[in-house]
């Protein structure tokens, strides 16, 4: 399928969606699916490095939030509207990840995703000691009522997350297919093995961090809008860390389907929790669900279904399936 | 004919631990070197160091008249330098053709402004399945092959990158007698289109039949550099092979 | 901020001791990341777990924490022992140990510290001891018992543990099977069992740094999260599974976090021993081949 197609058949699928949850007519399906959309960016940008990589990323809370304070920031200089935020936090997060590749790339798997842990909290303390965006008190964002012509506000964050998240699928489909997503493919097999056969994969690497972070950043954005008060505590909250991870694992990590699964899956699972149980329980869910599947199924629900599928035995990591101009080859 | 690859003074150590120490060698474009040594000697080392994989302390490496101190390991196999690994390392989650894909997509395509398309690639890989026999199993993953489908898999994916130089780093350990014979008879289709060849192996009659000049690696140290026949024959290689 | 030399001192020396209950805390990842390389992200979690059982014994019996934990050490070892043979036979054996090892570990704290939140709440707990109020004075120089005690008993820890790993046989079939592990079984050893017994070793010193912690300050569900990062830093900075370099590190960071702590507040001390860490692995030698 070409691009362009996928395109328009994304967008269409976001038009239903949106109609749908008009026609539900209660504005906390908006509420809600903001956040499952949310989600959706968070995971799939995280899978860019982690799936496509193999660099485990835990400081995806620092470049989500970063988005957010940058869209604060911005907002107490002049007021933009978001779109224009929402590139903000793409470049300043994308700059980020460009700088943490920088410094932390060449260091071998758990030392790299460490790193990034250590990165996050700096981040976080950085934050929370600059007056300007609030600090440690926070920061308050007055939401505008209502606007053209969508009625209430949240409709419009609900439709500019929805835009970001066919966005994101859209460039991890395209990097899976290009040349740049085989070379993603060599660092996480064998990186050596890359190098010896040509790839860059300093700058490939760099290339995904930038990405990754720059799109999580995007996510982030428009936060301060959705909920009115911005705090480092929940911005740069260990719950979007695990989440961007479990998400892709409990999908599946081989391409842009399983992080939109998982988000959706999972994403939904917390939002029903949260509203009929407890918000710590669902953080309980998460955790056992993530667990769960990591031993069960490595593969995550792609796994699964291929499994189901072509009766293969599980256990391949990373299974790709997909050559770029094979004949027929699908999705 | 001048020299393809040129070591000189070459040091590489591990912590205390001295893996290489002066190591110069010339290989001349076109020739069959074989090298030789001990377990531990540090033929491996030297490879990973010439190839870029490491990083040596001392000494230079100069490949088809250009310095390469600096250059990173995929730069050197861009300026026409590959390898294979003694354990062979596929890409485990690409298929055969998308493993040949790589180095047509990064090294060669990156070479000189030279733009490969699509189509082009496609068909080198094919070709180059076809050469080593496994044109067949092109869809198939490297998880399924045997052991010397392996060592052929890492043989054509270091000719698809196009070399003007190949180190064949103990490309036949483990094969039987007739599996031996194929993996030569590609090298030796390989250095007749033109590309020198560096072969490491411990097979002797490999060795022997498929060099033209013979290097022997002992401890780190270069003990021995000439003609196959003469090199076997010095007393101080005996040493080194029937002494340890 | 005045600058004081009394200041300097006391930061300093409540810097020194606080470091050595920070190497009790880091010597069970010194195990399981230094020596075994398995990434357990989830140990501050389980330090808390043992803080929370202290805690109880400590409030139902009346029993004195470090005791107390001492004696529940068995149990941990035990959890810990479970763990690995869980997270052998899922990801070690199959070679996909980084991703979902590190993925398995991040789930283990979330569940762990989620379920302390649902079953004590997110007030402070404390507990009480003879050592915790009374300060000894020297002069300029104060310090506060209960900060002394888990120090004298983290170095007793320490030493007791750098004495098992040198001296016995399992302890030096640990230090081995890093190292190599054909050779052990050559040896008609284990390694799978080795590394089980190492890990449940490293579960079981959380039971024990967990009790100093709760002693030191008020304990709360989410207090290990800060401790994650200082943990690996530390380990790493003490060159991965050395108990004394770790010891060394701990002191340093603990140091380091005093002063600044006293001199420029405590909402920076956090990005000081994680700036450490970054420095530290931007230094170190462990790129792709560990040149």
């Amino acid at each position: 399928m070409r691009a362009g197609l996928f395109l328009i058949i994304c967008l269409l699928v976001a038009a239903v969606v949106f109609a749908a949850a008009f026609a539900l007519g209660n504005d906390y399906y908006f509420f809600a699916g903001y956040v499952v959309l949310q989600y959706v960016v968070l995971a799939t940008a995280w899978n860019i490095l982690g799936g496509y990589c193999g660099y485990v990323n835990f400081g995806s809370a620092a470049f989500f939030a970063l988005g957010a304070y940058s869209a604060v920031a911005v907002h107490r200089f002049h007021p933009l509207p978001i779109p224009l935020l929402v590139l903000v936090g793409g470049v300043v997060s994308g700059l980020v990840g460009f700088g943490m590749g920088y410094l932390t790339l060449r260091l071998r798997g758990a030392f790299f995703a460490i790193a990034t842990l250590a990165l996050a909290v700096v981040l976080q303390t950085l934050v929370v000691n600059w007056g300007y965006v609030g600090g440690s008190r926070g920061a308050y964002i007055i939401r505008p009522e209502a606007i053209a012509p969508f009625g209430s506000y949240i409709r419009y964050l609900f439709l500019i997350m929805l835009l970001l998240a066919v966005g994101a699928i859209f460039v991890a489909r395209m990097i899976e297919r290009s040349r740049l997503g085989y070379g993603f493919a060599t660092i996480r097999d064998d990186e050596l093995a890359a190098e010896a056969c040509g790839v860059p994969t300093l700058k490939l690497k760099l290339i995904a961090t930038t990405i990754s972070g720059g799109l999580m950043g995007m996510a982030g954005a428009p936060l301060p809008y959705y909920i009115g008060f911005l705090q480092p505590s929940s911005a740069f909250g260990l719950d979007y860390a695990v989440n961007s991870i479990a998400m892709p694992l409990i999908g599946g990590t081989t391409s842009w389907v399983g992080p939109l699964i998982g988000a959706v899956l999972l994403g939904s699972l917390q939002q029903i929790a949260t509203v009929t149980i407890s918000s710590a329980v669902n953080l309980l869910i998460v955790g056992f669900v993530l667990v769960g599947f990591v031993i069960v199924a490595p593969n995550g629900i792609i796994g699964l279904v291929h499994k189901y599928l072509q009766h293969q035995p599980d256990d391949l990591v990373g299974r790709r399936h997909v050559s770029v101009d094979s004949p027929g080859s699908t999705t | 004919m001048s020299a393809m690859l040129h070591v000189d003074g070459l040091g590489k150590r591990f912590g205390g631990f001295v893996a290489l120490e002066g190591i110069s060698l010339s290989v001349a474009a076109g020739e069959r070197l074989g090298l030789i040594g001990p377990n531990g000697s540090g033929k491996s080392t030297l490879v990973n160091c010439i190839c870029g994989t490491l990083r040596n302390e001392a000494g230079t490496v100069r490949f088809d008249g250009e310095p390469l101190d600096g250059d990173t390991a995929h730069e050197r196999t861009r300026r026409g330098l590959a390898r294979t690994f003694q354990l062979p390392r596929p890409f485990v989650s690409l298929s055969l053709a998308d493993n040949l894909r790589i180095p047509l997509m990064y090294a060669v395509a990156a070479r000189g402004g030279a733009h490969l398309s699509t189509s082009e690639i496609a068909e080198r890989c094919v070709h180059l399945l076809r050469e080593v026999g496994l044109e067949r199993k092109a869809k198939r993953l490297p998880r399924e092959l045997t052991q010397v489908e392996m060592r052929k898999l890492e043989l054509a994916r270091a000719m698809a990158a196009a070399p003007k130089l190949l180190i064949a780093d103990e490309s036949m350990a483990g094969l039987t007698h007739s599996e031996v014979e194929e993996i030569l008879t590609l090298l030796n289709r390989l250095n007749e289109q033109g590309v020198t060849v560096i072969l490491i192996e411990h097979i002797m009659r490999a060795v022997m039949s498929f060099s033209q000049r013979l290097v022997v690696l002992v401890s780190g140290r270069k003990i021995a550099d000439g003609d196959p026949k003469e090199v076997m024959r010095d007393p101080e290689v005996e040493r080194a092979y029937l002494g340890q | 901020m005045i600058f004081s030399f009394d200041l300097l001192i006391n930061a300093v020396i409540s810097g020194i001791l606080i470091g050595a209950f920070y190497a009790a805390v880091t010597a069970g990842v010194s195990l399981s990341f230094g020596i075994l390389d398995i990434v357990n992200i989830a140990h501050p979690a389980f330090i808390i777990l043992g803080s929370y059982i202290a805690y109880i014994i400590n409030a139902q019996l009346g029993l004195d924490p470090i005791l107390a934990s001492i004696i529940v050490t068995p149990a941990f070892y035990a959890l810990g022992a479970g763990i690995y043979q869980i997270y052998y036979a899922s990801f070690e054996r199959r070679g996909q140990e980084s991703l979902r090892g590190l993925a398995f570990f991040f789930g283990l704290l979330f569940i762990t510290e989620v379920s302390l939140v649902l079953y004590f709440g997110v007030d402070y707990r404390y507990v009480e001891a003879a050592y915790i109020g009374p300060t000894w004075h020297f002069g300029a120089i104060d310090i506060p018992l209960r900060i002394l005690v888990p120090c004298v008993v983290s170095l007793l820890l320490i030493g007791a543990l750098q004495l098992f790993l040198a001296r016995t046989f399992v302890g030096r079939a640990i230090m081995a099977v890093a190292q190599d592990q054909l050779a052990l079984k050559l040896m008609a050893v284990d390694p799978i069992r080795i590394k089980r017994i190492a890990f449940g070793i490293s579960i079981a010193t959380a039971s024990i740094a967990g009790a100093f912690l709760i002693v030191i300050q008020p304990v709360e569900p989410s207090v290990g999260r800060e401790y994650i990062g200082r943990v690996f830093a530390i380990c790493v900075l003490g060159g991965m599974g050395s108990l004394p370099g770790t010891l060394v590190a701990a002191m340093l960071i603990g140091i380091v976090e005093s002063v600044t702590s006293t001199f420029y507040g405590p909402s920076w001390a956090p990005a000081v021993s994680f700036g450490f860490l970054l420095l530290t692995l931007a230094v170190r030698p462990a790129g792709l081949l560990g040149r």
